[in-house]
């Protein structure tokens, strides 16, 4: 029987076989924490009596939550990871040289196909749009890789999700996740592998696809793979940090379901308050009026997001009442997006340019919600007080929708900017 | 985790996320005290006044599902909660939970059946969850014998710390 990408990359990392429902002890190419996650970890890390990190070149922390330092606790928390980072010579990146953690990482070349890929943040699952097994676990858990090297995974079903026909200019791959999330919901891939298929994908930029991967954790999947092709083979000869064996399916691999989304008929999406398979036309919410508008994090705050981001609000002013937190998800993209003149497009449209940081995203710093007020978020959780207090509201949006919010100050379906011209 | 465990349930829905189980403006602490103060405050304020030591959380689907913060465990175990019943887990915190000794318990029927306020005594052994308001018992799904290994090993900090010091005397 044929395996799936994920039963293939988890039998090439471990002796055991890689059944579905198997438990497999699989070796880890690389781990991860951020300032959160890092100090509960370091904890448990003593506490296992482990001296060294496995391998001080595949083991990282990264400050991007409630960095740059928002308080003092947060600057003793970051502190906290700083010291362990440098007392282990592993990876580490500075505040103004780093970025959202599942932005940057790829960017570096430091998650690569075939790998597998554990990180102490649920949108470790970004990852696996190189065709790698990335996944998020806790801070124990990622305490016993930096230990050993190793962890245990369950051999997961997979789901084939195959998206179809030809994609429309204003559709994204936010959009394209978010139907996915309308169809199967928050828990439609609980334990479960998705592997993205269909010819939707083969124009679609790698940027949209890393939106696609990050949302995988909000259908409860483990993992959200694409299968290797020229692009994503390109993008990781250019960056690797080390080598790299690329892992496919089998022709005859066993899904255990399959989801076809049809993106042809596809239009602008938001998902609404307080659940992210709360998912609607974003025409159908024209009436509501928004305080708020965030571009940026781990699923939405790269180049073509900033791109896509300039391009609506080239010429135009956010409206009155809305502010806009523009947040570039890395140094890579916050330098590039300048060089292109986007930031000077942010600017002279009223909108705030913020350093690379999670930022509003889990309600950390940098645009905390009111009671009662609205905001339209290119992140990828709507939870009750996410991003401030538990009476406000987010709707998460590609980045058209966000920008076309902003200049109108209600919830707008990008298209309609274009009828204005 | 194998001791016996008796407290009044406190009930929730299906897809209770780590956001409203500890808010993130609360991680700038790993502080099992400190987090349990504003466990599920977001959802019920004033929940952890509310409850006393050992009550039990009942979930539905999804229990645990969002970010990875193992944060969330620690406030139910620094709030006194003894352990979660839920028809089903996130998978995140399902293995956070097991890693950091909160013990968790499978039960669609027990997850639909028990009703906020009810008595339920768990032994963990035998895996059987009584509602001693309502006269009824269930059994619960048991875990795979690996993480059965893990769990009487102590968790996974004791694991790898046996794993260590085997490794130091090869
Ligand atoms: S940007 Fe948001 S979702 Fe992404 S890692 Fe940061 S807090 Fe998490």
């Amino acid at each position: 029987m044929g395996k799936t990408l994920a039963q293939a990359i988890i039998e090439a990392h471990s002796d055991d076989k890689a059944d579905i429902g198997n438990i497999c002890q699989v070796k880890v190419d690389f781990a991860f924490a951020n300032d959160i996650t890092a100090p509960p970890a370091i904890r448990s890390f003593r506490d296992m009596g482990a001296e060294k990190v496995f391998d001080s070149e595949r083991c990282a922390i990264l400050p991007d939550h409630f960095t740059p330092n928002k308080d003092i606790a947060s600057a003793q928390q970051a502190m906290e990871g700083r010291k362990f980072a440098r007392e282990q010579q592993m990876l580490y990146w500075e505040v103004g040289r780093v970025g959202v953690e599942h932005a940057f990482l790829p960017e570096k070349g430091y998650i690569l196909p075939g790998d597998i890929v554990m990180g102490a943040d649920s949108h470790t699952c970004t990852g696996g749009t190189l065709g790698a097994f990335s996944t998020g676990v806790g801070s124990t858990d990622l305490a016993a890789v930096w230990a050993t090297g190793e962890s245990w995974l369950m051999v997961p079903p997979t789901i084939k999700v195959i998206f179809h026909g030809e994609r429309p200019e204003w559709i994204t791959g936010k959009d394209m996740v978010l139907a996915l999330l309308g169809k199967i919901g928050v828990q439609g891939a609980r334990y479960k592998a998705l592997e993205f298929h269909g010819e939707a994908l083969g124009n679609l930029p790698l940027d949209d696809r890393f939106s696609i991967s990050n949302m995988a954790v909000e259908t409860g999947a483990k993992a959200g793979l694409f299968v290797p092709d020229a692009k994503i083979l390109t993008y990781a000869e250019k960056r690797a940090s080390r080598s790299f064996n690329p892992i496919y399916p089998d022709q005859d691999a066993q899904y255990e379901q399959i989801v076809e989304i049809d993106v042809e008929s596809m239009e602008p999406l938001v998902a609404a308050p307080h659940l992210p398979s709360n998912v609607h036309r974003a025409k159908e919410f024209s009436q509501v009026e928004i305080d708020q508008v965030f571009i940026g994090s781990c699923t939405n705050g790269r180049l073509r997001d900033i791109e896509m981001a300039a391009s609506i609000l080239k010429g135009r002013k956010i409206h009155e009442r809305v502010r806009c937190m523009i947040i570039p998800a890395s140094y890579e993209v916050y330098s590039e997006a300048m060089k292109r003149g986007y930031l000077e497009i942010f600017a002279s449209a009223g909108a705030a340019i913020c350093t690379p940081t999670c930022g509003p995203c889990l309600g950390g710093h940098m645009g905390i919600l009111a009671a009662g007020e609205k905001c339209v978020s290119t992140s990828n959780r709507n939870f009750i007080g996410r991003m401030g207090h538990t009476e406000s509201e987010v709707y998460l949006s590609s980045p058209l929708v966000a920008a076309a919010s902003a200049v109108t100050g209600r919830i707008t379906d990008p298209r309609e900017m274009e009828e204005q011209e | 985790m194998n001791r016996m465990i008796r407290g009044k349930a406190w009930t929730f829905g299906n897809d209770i996320d780590t956001d409203v189980i500890i808010p993130a403006r609360y991680l700038v602490t790993n502080d099992e005290k400190e987090l349990g103060k504003h466990c599920m405050e977001d959802i019920d304020p004033g929940f952890t006044k509310k409850i006393d030591n050992g009550d039990v959380i009942v979930g539905g689907e999804n229990f645990g599902c969002g970010s990875s913060r193992e944060h969330a465990p620690i406030a139910f175990k620094g709030a006194g909660i003894s352990c979660v019943i839920a028809s089903s887990f996130a998978r995140i915190f399902f293995r956070n939970a097991i890693n950091i000794g909160l013990p968790i318990f499978v039960c669609p029927e027990a997850a639909r059946e028990i009703i906020q306020g009810d008595i339920i005594s768990v032994d963990p052994s035998k895996g059987t969850i009584t509602n001693e308001t309502r006269d009824r018992e269930y059994s619960t799904s048991p875990f795979p014998p690996f993480l059965q290994q893990l769990i009487a090993t102590g968790g996974l900090t004791a694991y790898v710390r046996e794993k260590i010091q085997h490794k130091g005397k090869d």
